[in-house]
């Protein structure tokens, strides 16, 4: 964390969240995100040792609810704001194969 | 109360004094005159809404009670589903989508009574804090067109301040409800996490998003929240406990109470005009009868940090569902991968790209520990300053925004620059805590200044307390 970030780690992180980058687009966004992170260094250099984390302000437990049927969503009026559907399904492009 | 008002307005319906329809096509008349110069919608439903208004009046022609919001219009963040009406997120990404259900707060305000007037702009994804990420151009400010409404929820704010509709709701995952109230010069609230439904809320950060109104005045916002809080049985994060009655408190005054001054919200980087309305609703809280105390709390410095962490970690998570397979937008492509990438490369913004690249690295093998673990362990210190500070007062009242409404481009370049306008505002989204704007006076400009005023979990009605008394002592 304290050697500024890289270009070809945003490069990575781009790939990882399936985003494609121009070359000026890569340069720009790895500036501007290695100034957040440097912003970051405030928490680097705290004491946290034994500071449980605390990922949700509302410690509900086991939200449980009687097991009957309600009301779903209409499948033909969710499918018909899909981008390509084929016989009551989303159709996608090869996710294996040649095209793949 | 001005006739103006959402209480004023359903008084008058229920009653049989006043028409939905006439209502609604007054405000309907001011949308048509002001909305090219602001933007504050995305979409005014005017069918949809005249519907609405009309059966509103036919019910009280069958003698029944439409409800505590009768006939009043309100508009909508457009990332709240609203069923067969699109809803965008200010995104390419879901331009022409049509959500197939309600959201859980929609369906309130219409069993309600309330009339929806159109969906407001927002930055893309509620990702921002002056709409200028949007999609679909920037909303104005109504104080002053050369400047920015605030954001995200900039096209709520910039709907009530404009006489759109006396509310609107906005939703506030780092002050987007807060910081464009205050910038617009209305009172704007984030209630506590999981008091309000967040079912059909557009999911952004969802360990921080919490739905809120914005409304002209302080009781409107107190009615807005008691129709669309209380638990929602589609939310596993929502609480059991009904929220309480508001209004009944409202004039209760604030004899007695404990308000602190956050000390650490003075003075750096806060406007010498704005921390002067600050100190200017202190003393008036104090001339109200409640003892006023500057206050520490140290983890607020750190807030900026661990929030810069924790929103775009969750919002990497959260927007990877946009892939072009199941709504929205899809760019063609010989295979899937390819066709995802294309799909989210042209789709989103540049400071959506941001903040999933941020959220993405900052979960990534090797720096999970050194970035996200330690922003959760930040928040957990957070909590337990709030908490130390809460066994000595009642509220905290700080600025909403460290400035007034700034011109349009000034931070939209920098993104760390406008990641400092909520300085004031995550902490109470990381502590899951309300927090409310409540006008206060204007800069040297004449620009609106917001007030923050803080409470702890379930401490809305001393929250509105306080808002209310400072309300009172501009009258």
């Amino acid at each position: 964390m304290t050697e500024r970030l890289t270009t070809a780690e945003v490069a990575k992180v781009a790939e990882l969240a399936r985003l494609r980058l121009t070359p000026e687009e890569l340069e720009r966004f790895t500036d501007q995100l290695a100034a957040v992170l440097d912003h970051a260094v405030d928490i680097e250099a705290l004491d946290l040792d034994g500071v449980e984390p605390l990922a949700h302000p509302v410690q509900l437990t086991n939200v449980m609810r009687d097991d009957e049927p309600g009301e779903v969503l209409d499948r033909e009026e969710v499918l018909a704001q899909a981008p390509a559907t084929e016989e009551g399904q989303f159709r996608v492009p090869p996710v294996l194969g040649e095209g793949a | 109360m001005s006739a103006g008002t959402a209480a004023a307005i359903a008084g008058a319906v229920r009653a049989g004094e006043r028409r939905a329809v006439d209502v609604l096509e007054e405000h309907l008349a001011r949308i048509e005159a002001r909305e090219p110069e602001i933007h504050a919608f995305n979409l005014v439903t005017t069918d949809a809404a005249r519907a609405a208004a009309a059966a509103v009046d036919e019910q009280v022609a069958r003698g029944e009670d439409p409800g505590p919001l009768a006939g009043v219009p309100v508009a909508l963040k457009d990332n709240l589903c609203t069923r067969g009406i699109p809803t965008t997120c200010s995104s390419r990404m879901l331009e022409g989508w049509a959500p197939p259900y309600d959201a859980t707060v929609v369906e309130r305000l219409a069993a309600a009574g309330a009339v929806v007037v159109g969906k407001t702009n927002l930055d893309e994804f509620a990702m921002g804090s002056s709409t200028e990420h949007s999609a679909f151009g920037p909303t104005r400010n109504p104080h002053d067109t050369s400047r920015v409404p605030g954001g995200s929820s900039g096209g709520s704010a910039a709907a009530v301040a404009a006489g759109f509709s006396p509310i609107a709701l906005g939703s506030d995952t780092g002050g987007s409800i807060r910081q464009p109230a205050a910038l617009c010069g209305v009172v704007g609230v984030k209630p506590t996490y999981g008091r309000v439904s967040r079912l059909g809320l557009i999911a952004f950060g969802s360990s921080l998003d919490q739905v809120g109104p914005l409304a002209a005045d302080v009781a409107d916002a107190a009615l807005a929240c008691e129709v669309i809080g209380g638990h929602d049985p589609g939310d596993s994060t929502s609480l059991p406990e009904p929220f309480p009655d508001l209004r009944a408190h409202l004039d209760d005054g604030v004899e007695g109470m404990r308000v602190g001054i956050v000390a650490e919200l003075t003075g750096d980087g806060i406007s010498p005009d704005v921390a002067a309305q600050v100190r200017a609703a202190a003393e008036a809280l104090a001339a109200a009868g409640a003892s006023v105390e500057e206050i520490s709390v140290p983890a607020v410095t750190y807030g900026l940090s661990a929030y810069y962490l924790v929103a775009p970690a969750e919002a990497s998570s959260n927007l990877a569902r946009y892939d072009g397979v199941r709504y929205g937008l899809r760019v063609e492509a010989p295979n899937s991968v390819e066709m995802m990438e294309a799909t989210r490369t042209e789709g989103f913004g540049d400071e959506v790209k941001r903040r999933i690249m941020l959220g993405t690295y900052a979960l990534s093998a090797g720096y999970y520990d050194a970035f996200y673990g330690k922003a959760l362990k930040v928040r957990t210190l957070i909590r337990r300053d709030f908490e130390a500070a809460y066994s000595k007062v009642d509220v905290l009242i700080s600025p909403t925004s460290p400035t007034t409404a700034f011109r349009f481009g000034e931070r939209s370049a920098d993104p760390m620059a406008m990641y400092l306008s909520d300085v004031c505002t995550i902490v109470a989204n990381l502590a899951g805590h309300p927090a409310m704007s409540v006008p206060y006076g204007t800069d040297a400009e004449g620009l609106p200044v917001g007030v923050q005023v803080m409470a702890p979990a379930l401490g809305e009605v001393p929250m509105f307390r306080v808002a209310a008394a400072l309300e009172r002592s501009l009258a």
